[in-house]
């Protein structure tokens, strides 16, 4: 059976990619399954300049689910283009850089580290960090920036095709992927994490040193869904599906309502090789589904 | 503390039985994935298949011991996860991953005191027996529950031992004075030390102060226990976040700060 998805300038062996956050660069899981098996890799949030990240605690576990307020610790770009991705298999699987900045400025000269690099596929741009220059709302929440951010990263990306990562904590999802559209971008994919908090009645403190920090999980997989299926009647670009997806079947929920792709993320902490797991079942799923190419199912939700 | 190459991997093994200590202490042995050849120190993370979707992650746990037969891990029901795994059955599959992490240091005839807090005591029952030269180890153990909670007298058949029991918060000062006076003692020699963060920034503090050679192993809630999620850091002695998990869970005492 051909697993193969095609869309916006890439071409991925499958259509389940890991998200960026969950499976590091790729590498801490190469001794729990073949990186080559994967669609495509999204990696570690990556910035101008390395970040220490949050204080601790960053992660609490929640009912089939977590809350993670990191902090985008990262090494930096140019530490990623130099000691990680001449390791990853850039050429079998699709390397994809999670961009992550603070200005619409730097976007665009991270985005111009990144353009020249042959190993990475394509970009993810992450616009729900705060704008440092518009008093700290994240630019995810503001159709009118994220159409600005786009359009710088696209205007850097030397034909790179750019996914723009799209944030659950709006008014109207369909309003921002055509903001991401309207900027030019090749894709979006959605949905973030959702804005959560933990408390602990005991020390009466917050379980997050940063307070507030991002749902993910099967907990959110309903909100996922019903934000991708948004997306795909506001926009013609097509839309990656994240959110909770643990299993082929989840994948398969994302595909009928219109998603391209998938990213699975939190599940690679279910197990580290869940994502392999995820790629070898897929087959089987489709077979129980009745059906025999993914773009037969693609958008093929019956409703009425 | 070196480095441990081996592969690891995701496997099912079964659950062979539990030595169900007094109150919350659970000791747990698994179908052995191989693991005979790991060091002490390290740790691997736990997951029984059957867990559904309410519980995220895997449970971290150190080595307690393993042979050619199976594998142990000693804990203490704390949460949701480990009142899970102390009501597992015989035959029921878990997967686990690792050895994961370092491990300590084991030079041969050097003079090695092991420093036990509690749970502690864990990793520390490997470390015994895989130690070319138990001769030159000195087991103290500082605990509050009483000790046949704990596997203390199977270690201490193997090597010199003792234990010291905090009975009220009163014995509070006299256990750090004798922490202290215990690390003060082992210059020239080795510190390895296992237990809560009030008991490991009295060692550290100590080594520092007698300039003794020490490594300290961390606890943290960790989601991935491969480097992976950035959930599980400490500051090393750069002020960089690194994870417990990869880059520990031991740490040489002058590089990490509690």
């Amino acid at each position: 059976m051909d697993l193969r998805v095609e869309f916006a300038g890439l071409v991925l062996k499958n259509p389940i990619i890991t998200a960026s956050g969950t499976f590091g660069f790729g590498l801490e899981f190469m001794n729990f399954g073949d990186l080559k098996r994967l669609g495509g890799i999204v990696v570690k949030g990556l910035s101008l300049k390395p970040r220490e990240g949050n204080p601790m605690p960053r992660i609490v576990e929640t009912p089939c689910g977590m809350l993670n307020a990191i902090g985008i610790q990262n090494p930096g770009v140019e530490a990623f283009v130099r000691d990680k991705l001449p390791l990853l298999p850039w050429r079998e699987t699709a390397i994809i850089a999670n961009l992550y900045a603070c200005t619409v400025q730097e976007f665009g000269e991270l985005t111009g580290v990144l353009a020249g690099e042959e190993g990475v596929a394509a970009l993810e741009v992450n616009v729900s960090c705060p704008n440092v220059q518009t008093g700290g709302a994240a630019f995810g929440q503001d159709p009118t920036q994220i159409r600005k951010v786009t359009e710088e990263v696209k205007k850097r990306a030397a034909g790179k095709p750019v996914i723009v990562k799209l944030s659950p904590n709006v008014t109207d999802i369909g309003l921002c992927a055509r903001a991401a559209q309207d900027g030019g971008a090749d894709a979006v994919s959605l949905i973030n994490t959702l804005l959560g908090m933990a408390v602990d009645i005991r020390t009466r403190k917050p379980r997050l040193a940063n307070v507030v920090g991002g749902l993910s999980g099967p907990a959110i997989k309903p909100v996922a869904l019903r934000c991708v299926h948004q997306a795909c009647k506001a926009v013609s670009i097509p839309v990656i599906g994240i959110g909770g997806i643990v299993s082929a079947e989840d994948a398969l929920e994302f595909i009928l309502v219109g998603a391209a792709a998938v990213e699975v993320g939190t599940a690679n902490f279910l197990r580290p090789d869940q994502a392999f797991r995820i790629v070898d079942d897929l087959q089987r799923v489709m077979i129980k589904a009745r059906c025999e190419e993914l773009s037969e199912l693609r958008g093929s939700l019956q409703l009425g | 503390m070196v480095r441990n190459c081996r592969e690891v991997k995701v496997r099912e093994v079964r659950f062979l039985g539990a030595w169900d200590v007094p109150s919350d202490f659970v000791e747990l042995t698994l179908e052995n994935p191989e693991w005979a050849g790991y060091r002490p120190g390290q740790f691997a993370m736990l997951r029984p298949k059957h867990w559904g979707l309410e519980l995220s992650w895997g449970r971290p746990f150190s080595i307690s011991r393993a042979d050619a037969d199976s594998v142990t891990f000693f804990f203490q029901v704390v949460g949701r996860g480990t009142a899970r795994l102390a009501r597992l059955q015989p035959g029921d599959d878990v997967i686990i991953w690792g050895p994961l992490g370092n491990g300590f240091s084991a030079p041969e005839e050097t003079p090695t005191l092991l420093l036990a807090g509690g749970m502690g005591i864990a990793p520390f029952r490997g470390y015994i027996e895989k130690h070319p030269t138990p001769e030159f180890l000195r087991l103290v153990f500082a605990h509050r529950p009483s000790l046949d909670s704990y596997p203390f007298a199977i270690m201490s058949d193997k090597v010199r031992a003792e234990a010291i029991q905090e009975k009220s918060a009163e014995d509070l000062p006299m256990i750090i004075e004798r922490l202290e006076a215990e690390v003060a003692g082992a210059a020239g020699g080795i510190v390895l030390a296992c237990g809560p963060l009030p008991f490991l920034k009295t060692i550290q503090e100590a080594a520092k102060v007698h300039q003794v050679r020490a490594e300290l192993s961390l606890e943290r809630s960790m989601a991935c226990g491969v480097g992976a999620c950035l959930g599980c850091v400490c500051k090393d002695g750069q002020d960089k976040h690194v994870q417990v998990c990869a880059r520990g869970p031991v740490f040489k005492a002058d590089e990490v700060h509690l």
